[in-house]
């Protein structure tokens, strides 16, 4: 094609320069981060913070790969935070020890372990395939469609919170193998983070290597050229959707093994930390943009900092100060990358 | 010879207006098909029936005698139709090969087959001599290639109908002429082809017949050999057209506009482009796609980054950083992709047609005036014959052509002192092209200067003064358009091309 000699090298080294900053933006951020909190506190750069922040990005990590999928098709998810929370509910009261005082169905015999996650995945499943019938249907615009499920989801899930048999309380006292397939590890590796690691590899192959992946960047990014080259757009829009329910049901099954317990407030505003870290890592709201590594790039960042920060003592409300700030920066940055073209 | 396609009486309205009426037409097999009327005589509408996106609300369409009824573009697909849209439906955001298959990637297993697709693409790209990396993102490529693109995957269907609905608006000469060859191996395979065009030159050179509708009524089917152009454009518009082009009655005066060393930072790169733009002159830019006409535009208005370049107004230097510079020192600028760049969809006409200009209906306490947006509107729609019900529809409800009146509309009510016109008439038909080159010649005599980037010879040797031509991103030569012709335009476009090759695509 028409490509004439470069411009002359003493302009184009800045130039290069000022794109590789633009384009590495994110993860210049995270360095510049790391750098500040080893700094002022160099016991940060320790095997045990590696592990405690990996396996706290785990769980989080499951459910941005939820909702990334959605924001890639140009929609939100708010409900996200109640069905988690719907999901370990659901887990914990199908999970308890045999002995354990107030159980929630006092006479249920020990589970196999993935049948309440089998339950709770598809439950979840149904209600965001819902969301996404809705959307896709409807035309209704997610925000909405999916601020409705979340209200409507938190209902359902307080009143199964509070039909047990001890009545609305905080469920806990759980089998062991429940406790222990979650919080446990393997050869030295945190089980979270290998349930994480194995979920990553699924959803890398199914968005970049099935048809499914495919459109659902296509839709994403053009659904009118979708339609017309003979995709079925409400299809794969309920899909998108019903894999995150999927995803969730994963999530709140590990969430409430990993905190210990579970009541109709958990998961309350999981969503917001998941859009942000998938939008910090590039998934842009934009639809048709996003890659398995932004999201986890997104979700370590976010981990590493409020972790690095509680390290060194930060406050809890400064710490609120320099998120909400990262969060307009990375994306604003990130902008750049696209804007820059011309 | 058989007939391929029959359609029978079919009629379609949009919320209680008729656009299509009673129309019937039969298209031969292994036969160019030309589908000609003006600007929303309803030429995509019936497209969009057959090919599944709309329903007719009466009518049959039969393929090969048998009686079909797509109820969407995959069944189409399925069925040996394919179609190239009139407005690009692209994923802009992704690879070559992941737009040219989608809707049917191929699989191995539980996966997409990669490897097949990237031998089938290149293995297309070389039958239609196409030269073009298929992992390219599109947003990579200019809006031709992304035009010769849609077409190759038209083609790829193996279809027995392909509707080329404008597939040449925005490519150059010689891809027009590799298109032409595309079309002819597909005549021979048994292919037939429906050719939508404004172009009369690509219809007499191309098309065996011509169905004409005109206000969604059929108006006839005849064979080109026995049809002259005055004949095929009385039946387009219901009237006599004199002439193609209005008189040049304007008289360019001093230097208004000069550009000194213009380069861009990024491809596609120009360099050192240098010109001056006389008061009341009309400038084309000539060249082959790619030249870096548009560029050279985009590069002036502020949107694409300088590596170089001192523009002077009048012999004083001024900054055009951006569009807001550019605005502020009476630049309009039509884009070549409207319906991308220029367009408020959900906005009616009256929107559209005064966004850009909003300032000048302020009344004194800052609210807009309403009532003169409208009025200047209604002087816009009658000015160009825009088709439409009413000032206040939206302007996506529009025809192709119809929306791109309003958005020239809307550069001509900011009232420049700059014009940059990006491919003006594209789409356009042939009546109200005359209009438009009359309106820009009015506002050269009112002193105003135009650039107007052109890929129709005919037109740039019709309306202009002189003629810049770029080549490969330099400035090849600047002509007076009186004593010059196509041949010595052509000859320059490919001055600075060194190789065979990057004269394709
Ligand atoms: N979705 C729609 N809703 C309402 N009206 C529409 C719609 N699509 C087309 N029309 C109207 O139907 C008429 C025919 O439009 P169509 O797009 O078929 O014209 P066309 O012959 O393709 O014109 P052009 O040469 O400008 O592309 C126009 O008057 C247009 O306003
Ligand atoms: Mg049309």
């Amino acid at each position: 094609m028409n490509a004439p000699a470069l411009p002359k090298l003493g302009s184009m080294t800045a130039q290069k320069w000022r794109d590789f900053l633009i384009n590495n933006g994110i993860y210049i951020v995270i360095f510049f981060i790391i750098a500040i909190i080893v700094i002022s506190e160099p016991g940060f750069i320790s095997i045990a913070v590696f592990r405690n922040i990996l396996t706290q990005s785990s769980v989080r990590l499951i459910l941005a790969f939820g909702v990334g999928g959605i924001i890639i098709l140009q929609g939100t998810d708010l409900s996200l935070g109640r069905l988690v929370g719907f999901a370990a509910v659901i887990s914990a009261s199908l999970l308890q020890r045999a002995d354990y005082a107030s159980r929630f169905y006092p006479d249920l015999p020990a589970l196999p372990l993935f049948v309440p996650l089998i339950i709770a995945m598809l439950v979840m499943a149904l209600f965001s395939g819902i969301n996404g019938w809705v959307v896709a249907r409807f035309k209704i615009h997610p925000f909405l469609a999916t601020l409705g499920m979340m209200i409507t989801v938190y209902g359902i899930l307080s009143i199964y919170f509070a039909s047990g048999a001890p009545g609305p309380q905080p469920i806990g006292g759980y089998d062991d193998r429940y406790t222990e397939a979650v919080v446990g590890e393997t050869l030295g590796v945190p089980n979270l983070v290998i349930y994480a690691a194995i979920v990553s590899a699924l959803v890398w192959v199914l968005w970049n290597k099935t048809t499914f992946g495919k459109n659902l960047y296509a839709v994403g990014g053009n659904p009118e050229a979708a339609e017309v080259s003979g995709v079925n757009v409400t299809h794969t829009i309920v899909w998108v959707y019903i894999l995150a329910g999927f995803l969730y049901g994963i999530g709140g099954f590990l969430e409430a093994a990993r905190i210990g317990s579970a009541n109709n407030g958990t998961g309350f505003g999981y969503e917001l930390d998941a859009i942000a870290a998938c939008v910090v890592g590039g998934i842009s709201f934009s639809g048709g943009i996003g890659k398995v590594s932004g999201a986890i790039a997104g979700v370590l960042m976010f981990t590493i900092i409020s972790y690095g920060m509680t390290f060194m003592g930060l406050d809890q409300y400064y710490q609120y100060i320099i998120k909400g700030v990262i969060i307009v920066v990375a994306v604003a940055l990130d902008n750049q990358k696209y804007l820059k073209k011309t | 010879m058989q007939e391929l396609l029959y359609i029978q009486e079919v009629s379609k309205s949009f919320s209680g207006v008729q656009v299509l009426k009673n129309v019937s037409l039969k298209i031969k097999s292994a036969s160019v098909h030309a589908l000609m009327g003006e600007n929303g005589a309803g030429k995509s509408t019936l497209m969009k029936c057959l090919f599944g996106i709309y329903r007719q609300d009466s009518g049959q369409f039969f393929l090969e005698g048998n009686e079909f009824n797509f109820t969407d573009p995959k069944h189409a697909l399925e069925h040996g139709v394919s179609m190239v849209h009139q407005e690009l439906n692209q994923v802009t955001q992704r690879s070559i090969i992941d737009n040219i298959w989608l809707g049917r990637y191929p699989k191995s297993g539980l996966f997409v087959d990669e490897k097949k697709m990237r031998a089938d693409t290149l293995a297309l790209f070389e039958q239609l001599s196409i030269h073009l990396d298929p992992d390219t993102l599109l947003n990579q490529l200019s809006v031709s290639q992304r035009q010769m693109v849609e077409i190759a995957k038209a083609i790829s269907y193996n279809a027995k109908i392909i509707v080329l609905d404008e597939p040449t608006s925005s490519l150059t000469e010689k891809e027009v002429e590799m298109l032409f060859t595309m079309i002819r191996n597909l005549q021979r395979k048994g292919v037939s082809v429906i050719y939508i065009s404004h172009k009369m030159d690509e219809i007499f050179e191309i098309c065996d017949e011509v169905t004409v509708l005109r206000d969604g009524s059929f108006v006839g089917t005849e064979s080109l050999k026995e049809i002259n152009m005055e004949k095929l454009v009385n039946m387009m518009v219901g009237r006599q057209l004199e002439n193609r082009f209005p008189p040049k009655t304007n008289v360019p005066g001093e230097v208004h506009f000069e550009v000194k060393n213009l380069s861009t930072s990024y491809k596609p790169y120009i360099k050192d482009v240098n010109f001056a733009l006389r008061r009341g002159e009309i400038l084309g830019l000539a060249g082959l796609v790619g030249a870096g006409r548009t560029e050279t535009a985009e590069a002036i208005f502020g949107v694409r980054t300088r590596a170089s370049g001192e523009f002077f107004i009048d012999g004083n230097p001024i900054t055009l950083k951006s569009p807001k510079d550019a605005k502020k020192n009476h630049f309009a600028f039509l884009t070549e992709e409207r319906r991308r760049t220029g367009i408020y969809p959900v906005g009616n006409i009256t929107f559209n047609s005064t966004i850009a200009n909003v300032n000048a209906y302020k009344n004194k306490f800052g609210f807009t005036k309403d009532r003169e947006m409208e009025k200047d509107t209604d002087t816009q729609i009658k000015a160009m014959r825009i088709r439409t019900s009413s000032k206040r529809e939206l302007i996506r409800s529009l025809s192709g052509g119809n929306q791109q009146k309003v958005i020239i509309g809307r550069w001509l009510l900011t009232n420049p002192d700059i014009l940059i016109l990006d491919e003006p008439t594209r789409g356009i038909d042939v009546g109200a092209k005359y209009e438009i080159y009359q309106l820009i010649i009015n506002l050269a005599m009112q002193n105003k200067s135009v650039i107007m980037i052109s890929s129709e010879m005919p037109e740039l040797l019709g309306i202009t003064n002189r003629i810049l031509v770029m080549s490969n991103g330099r400035v090849a030569g600047i002509l007076e358009t009186e004593k010059t012709n196509q041949e010595e335009i052509f000859h320059l476009a490919t001055k600075y091309l060194n190789n065979s090759k990057e004269a394709e695509i």
